[in-house]
């Protein structure tokens, strides 16, 4: 059994328990989620199975990767990614994997995927800063504030928090419980947000740390 | 967007009688006391509509001792047992946010014949 698939968010919706509570849900196709090649330990070192997702006009495609999908036999794709698991020759290239086979309601899953853009933020929103007083004759609104010592080390540690760009980054989020499984439409429901915006490329893992 | 209407259409209750702002009704919703479940019932004037599809919700404002009490249910929950229209209102708003600010006799609301 392969370990992940790849999945396209959708949006987000709700749906109601069978106790009436309402649940926040990421709704996730994953139709259009092929094998296109199989890494063995002979030939590459390792044992892997590479899947792709997002079908792309050929005309988009350059040589190489044409000839790469024209072997798996699939349109060419956007998106690939290599996966790990357990007993991957069941898996044939070309061949299109359904999300029931992988996940069931109940289990917990990792999602990693590409957060929303935020552009340039100040150090409270980006890093939750406090900032300084608003009233009472405070200048110091917004400003991040001390961000070290003078003459020694006369000068700002690497990694210090400031001011800068935010968002647009590889974001996982772990543990997130699996709502519902449709296999037949290839749609999974997680609860609550995952990263990135509607339409983007998802990565749906088998959570790392809890396993039921 | 197909697919999130897909995941809807199994949730969306049709049992359920049209409502609009205005309306007078009864919601019976469904309370859970350990193993026993009863029927509360909440009467009051619907203030305001919105949403779509299945995260569509209606809010009900009803006067209880003297303390104007507002809940908001969504249109399609499975907790709500029924849901009972004693009058149309002839309202000329959308959102009745003018009630909250009225009291006694001119917080009534004119019927639809």
């Amino acid at each position: 059994m392969i370990n992940g698939i790849l999945g396209k968010k959708i949006g987000m919706t709700h749906v109601f328990s069978e106790d009436g509570a309402s649940i926040p849900v990421t709704v996730i196709k994953t139709d259009s989620c092929y094998v296109v090649q199989r890494k063995t330990k002979e030939n590459d070192g390792y044992e892997a199975l590479q899947l792709g997702i997002g079908e792309k006009k050929e005309s988009r495609l350059n040589k190489p990767m044409k000839g790469h999908f024209k072997k798996a036999g699939t349109p060419g794709l956007y998106r690939l990614m290599e996966f790990k698991g357990s007993g991957l020759d069941e898996y044939k290239q070309g061949q299109i994997i359904n999300c029931g086979d992988v996940f069931k309601a109940g289990d917990f899953v990792d999602v990693l995927g590409r957060s929303k853009g935020k552009g340039f933020q100040g150090s409270m929103r980006r890093w939750h800063f406090s900032g300084g007083g608003e009233s009472h004759g405070s200048m110091h609104n917004r400003a991040p504030g001390s961000i070290g010592s003078s003459s020694d080390p006369s000068r700002v540690y690497k990694g210090m928090r400031m001011a800068g760009h935010m968002g647009d980054r590889k974001t996982t989020v772990q543990n997130i419980k699996v709502v519902a499984v449709k296999p037949e439409e290839n749609i999974i429901l997680l609860n609550g947000a995952v990263p990135g915006a509607v339409n983007s490329v998802v990565v749906i893992n088998k959570a790392l740390k809890k396993s039921k | 967007m197909g697919a999130i209407q897909d995941v809807e259409k199994g949730f969306l209750r049709t049992d359920l009688p049209d409502l609009n702002p205005g309306d007078t009704v009864i919601v019976k919703v469904k309370i859970k006391e350990g193993d026993k479940e009863r029927l509360q019932p909440f009467e009051g004037i619907v203030t305001k509509m919105r949403g779509n599809g299945l995260k569509s919700t209606f809010t009900v404002r009803k006067i209880s001792y003297g303390i104007g009490v507002e809940r908001i249910f969504p249109v399609h929950s499975p907790s709500i047992d029924s849901v009972k229209v004693l009058s149309r209102g002839k309202v000329r708003r959308a959102k009745l946010y003018y009630l909250k600010d009225l009291k006694g006799k001119a917080a009534r609301i004119k019927t639809k014949r």
